[in-house]
């Protein structure tokens, strides 16, 4: 199987050749995968050197022309290090396009806290309208690239990562899924932490949604999940940043007493290198983790 | 210093029609008066009349682009990067017809399109919001790579910047790039106030030919200076014209 990155630069590449108004920016990552496309289309691939703020002001000037532009670098270096850019040369100047990121929170942790951006949705949600894709899987991602390609002149993210479910569900840019069904409460499952999420409720009686367009939030599926289970306790587990998604479930639920426990990425820098895993069980996102916190917290008694 | 168009015309009175109609359209010499109408933000005066001539010549004699081509494709395009003391360009704007001249003394009140900052969104014939300084050139050089990639060779693409907001990164990140990539339809003019608290050592115009642009130094009072810097050809590179008035702080 190909990674999410691998095949972003794979169906990019077709889009380019069926899409006149795409255009590709990058920033000397991931050119690679764009060669030949570009010897296609060398005025539609455009490698503008390591500089990101120039990365975002160039996929802005090219919207004010009538283009789609796709840039992509590091999350880190794509949505943190340009952020103004992001919100101006896109959101001010009313524009869109396609931010698709690599590295996500910890892709590569022997790279060090530079190359980690767990705080990239977090950040995007103190802007208006930006679509936010969270694929769990390459095919999810193909799928969610398309529709962010097509999307005619939205403000789309797409977060790619090297962490992956075992098998692709049929996402269609914009539901939460229903994978089980229960009645002890909803736990939300985002993009890749879906198999680690299913694993740690495993024989429990919850009912599972599974989000990989996370903004905008769905609230109408939590409400229908939390209107047939007996609670409305609510559990979202997030790739990114702890309780990024907290805010957008109590809008959906304010209409009704809830609970909501927010389980994500922490704040604190850990400092230490190693291996993915090791990381998900830092941040208590491994399957035992989930099942501890998703436990203590479903079946603590609401206070009255 | 001379101006080359001294009419002493008196400023075009505010009118509720729909702009200043061609046959009586205001002059250079009346652009001080319409300044004039916009009050509130004394604190960019000085940079708003740094750049009066050079907006003058570029609308007048340079710039391919009308209230009637405003959403043209072949449009040239116009970026106001220093987006500080807009005063200048809605006094340009209004005097060319692009929206009325009675919109001028609402300048920066809640019910104005015209803020202290420019809005795309509201200003007619504004091709950038700008005000956040070190954003017009990356965008003038998406515009440039746009129009190329789409075919439309005949629109040029000019961003307006002044030296202290050369002093942003975000250009430097631009102007190399558009030096190595031989964007030939890109220009930039620099307003040169010497309000750039470091200065540049060596001089604006030599950052730009160090990155493969052609560059020019002229008298930014001076039209017709301007305007021959303007025109100069620039066959396979980017352009700068460095405008060079009064010191802010003189």
């Amino acid at each position: 199987m190909d990674t999410m990155r691998e095949r972003f630069a794979s169906v990019t590449s077709r889009l380019l050749d069926e899409d006149p108004r795409l255009a590709v920016v990058l920033a000397d990552i991931g050119v690679d995968g764009f060669a030949a496309a570009a010897r296609r289309h060398p005025d539609r691939v455009v490698n503008v050197g390591i500089r990101e703020q120039l990365l975002i002001g160039v996929g802005g000037g090219l919207a004010l022309t009538g283009l789609r532009p796709i840039v992509h670098t590091f999350a880190s270096f794509l949505v943190e290090r340009p952020f103004e850019q992001v919100k101006l040369d896109f959101g001010h100047q009313g524009v869109g396009g396609v931010l698709v990121s690599a590295g996500a929170s910890y892709d590569w942790p022997s790279g060090g806290f530079t190359h980690m951006a767990p705080g990239d949705v977090a950040l995007l949600d103190t802007l208006d309208d930006w679509t936010v894709h969270v694929p769990g899987h390459p095919d999810e991602a193909e799928a969610l690239l398309r529709h962010a390609a097509a999307a005619g002149d939205d403000r789309v993210y797409v977060r790619l990562s090297v962490q992956t479910n075992g098998a692709p569900r049929a996402v269609d840019g914009a539901r939460f899924l229903r994978l089980r069904e229960g009645r002890g409460g909803v736990v939300v499952a985002v993009g890749p932490l879906l198999d680690n999420v299913l694993a740690a409720t495993e024989g429990t009686d919850v009912t599972v949604l599974y989000a990989t367009t996370v903004r905008p939030f769905d609230g109408e599926a939590l409400r229908a999940a939390t209107g047939a289970a007996d609670t409305s306790d609510v559990v979202i587990v997030e790739p990114y940043l702890a309780g990024t998604s907290t805010r957008s479930a109590n809008d959906a639920l304010a209409d009704r007493p809830h609970r909501v426990l927010g389980l994500g990425v922490g704040r604190r820098e850990l400092r230490r290198y190693g291996q993915l895993d090791e990381h998900l069980a830092a941040h208590g996102l491994d399957p035992r983790g989930l099942r501890e916190r998703i436990a203590g917290f479903l079946t603590a008694p609401a206070r009255a | 210093m001379t101006n080359t168009t001294t009419e002493a015309t008196p400023p075009a009175q505010a009118s509720d029609g729909p702009g200043a109609t061609a046959d009586r359209r205001p002059h250079f010499a009346e652009l001080p008066g319409l300044m004039s109408l916009m009050t509130g933000d004394e604190k960019h005066g000085p940079a708003a009349t740094s750049t009066l001539d050079a907006l003058w010549v570029l609308y007048d004699r340079v710039l391919r682009v009308s209230p009637e081509t405003v959403t043209d494709p072949e449009r040239d395009r116009f970026l106001l990067s220093k987006g500080h003391g807009p005063m200048a360009y809605y006094a340009v704007l209004a005097a060319k017809g692009f929206f009325p001249v009675d919109r001028l003394p609402g300048f920066g009140s809640y019910d104005s399109p015209l803020g202290h900052h420019p809005d795309r969104l509201l200003v007619p014939g504004a091709e950038i919001g700008s005000g956040s300084l070190g954003h017009g050139l990356p965008l003038a050089v998406g515009t440039a790579l746009g129009l190329r990639a789409l075919g439309r060779t005949g629109p040029a693409v000019w961003v307006l910047i002044g030296d202290a907001e050369l002093d942003e990164g975000s250009n430097h990140e631009a102007l190399a790039y558009a030096g190595a990539a031989g964007l030939d339809r890109l220009h930039t003019v620099v307003i040169d106030n010497s309000s750039a608290t470091h200065g540049w050592h060596g001089g604006i115009a030599s950052r730009f030919e160090a990155a493969g642009w052609s560059a020019a130094t002229v008298d930014g009072r001076d039209h017709e200076a301007l305007y021959a810097a303007f025109g100069a050809p620039h066959p396979g590179r980017p352009h700068a014209v460095v405008a060079r008035v009064e010191p802010k702080n003189a």
